[in-house]
């Protein structure tokens, strides 16, 4: 299916993303923060679709919005942060932690700008209708020993993370 | 207005990466500095997958394993801070220095 209106929907997602984006580092309250951050999550899926990612935005959506999120929302709800909300919000070396980020922008922004050739090439046409297919096909033929250590790697995670909270093991 | 191309999608996910760098090295409350990280791997996904769309596929499978990582780090990162704000009751980043000598 063609594409609508293209220039005018990157522009919404992608302005509506780094505004949710500045709101999630600036929010007092971990809670605004988490929807916040949502909200960026959900333009992050859009312009997945954009890119003829189908599969990518519906796993961004189900694991990030639905899964991810929840946990934090959970894991705000049982810490008591209260008191935290008084506090200070910014640590004390935060003027070098903003020049370095900004240094590190000034880097991406060259290297954009120098690099400009590599990144011009004819852009690959994928039918959207088989894009699960041909995902699902190459997680399981040239990525298959990535996928069984991803497997491993998130029974590692369950395993840690139930030896974490626990009261005594 | 001029078509979007790979550079475009590049430029906003420097920006949300930069953004969550700022995020990690300034904020003090772990669960915002949590947050951030998100933030920086999804900036990492958006590169991944415009790349994709002019390299071929391999970017989205890689998107997904990213997305693995980032669900196994938010469990035991969180698992982590109700471990630790059950001893010290405390979520700010400074005050976090057991293994300081």
């Amino acid at each position: 299916m063609e594409p609508v209106a293209t220039t005018f929907f990157f522009y919404l997602l992608s302005g509506l993303a780094i505004l949710s984006g500045v709101l999630v580092i600036t929010r007092k309250n971990p809670v605004h923060s988490a929807l916040a951050l949502i909200l960026t999550l959900l333009c992050l899926a859009g312009l997945y679709l954009m890119l003829y990612a189908p599969f990518v935005a519906g796993v961004q959506i189900i694991l990030y919005v639905g899964g991810i999120m929840v946990l934090f929302l959970f894991v705000i709800m049982l810490v008591n942060l209260e008191r935290s909300q008084k506090e200070k919000q910014f640590n004390q070396q935060w003027v070098p932690g903003i020049l370095a980020a900004v240094a590190l922008g000034a880097l991406f922004v060259t290297i954009y700008i120098k690099g400009d050739a590599l990144f011009v090439r004819p852009e690959m046409r994928f039918p959207e209708a088989e894009n699960t297919q041909q995902v699902g096909q190459m997680l399981y033929s040239n990525y298959m020993f990535p996928f069984e250590i991803a497997s491993l790697l998130l029974l590692v995670a369950i395993i840690g993370a139930v030896v974490m909270a626990k009261k005594r093991i | 207005m001029a078509p979007i191309t790979t550079i475009h999608y590049l430029v906003v996910a420097a920006a949300l990466f930069v953004l969550g760098v700022i995020g990690v090295l300034t904020r003090r409350n772990v669960v915002i500095v949590l947050m951030s990280v998100e933030l920086i791997l999804n900036a990492v996904n958006l590169n991944l997958v415009a790349f994709s769309r002019i390299w071929g596929l391999h970017g989205q499978v890689f998107a997904i394993f990213v997305i693995t990582d980032a669900a196994a780090e938010a469990a035991v990162g969180l698992g982590i801070l109700i471990a630790f704000f059950r001893n010290k009751e405390t979520v700010n980043v400074d005050e976090i220095d057991l293994l300081k000598w």
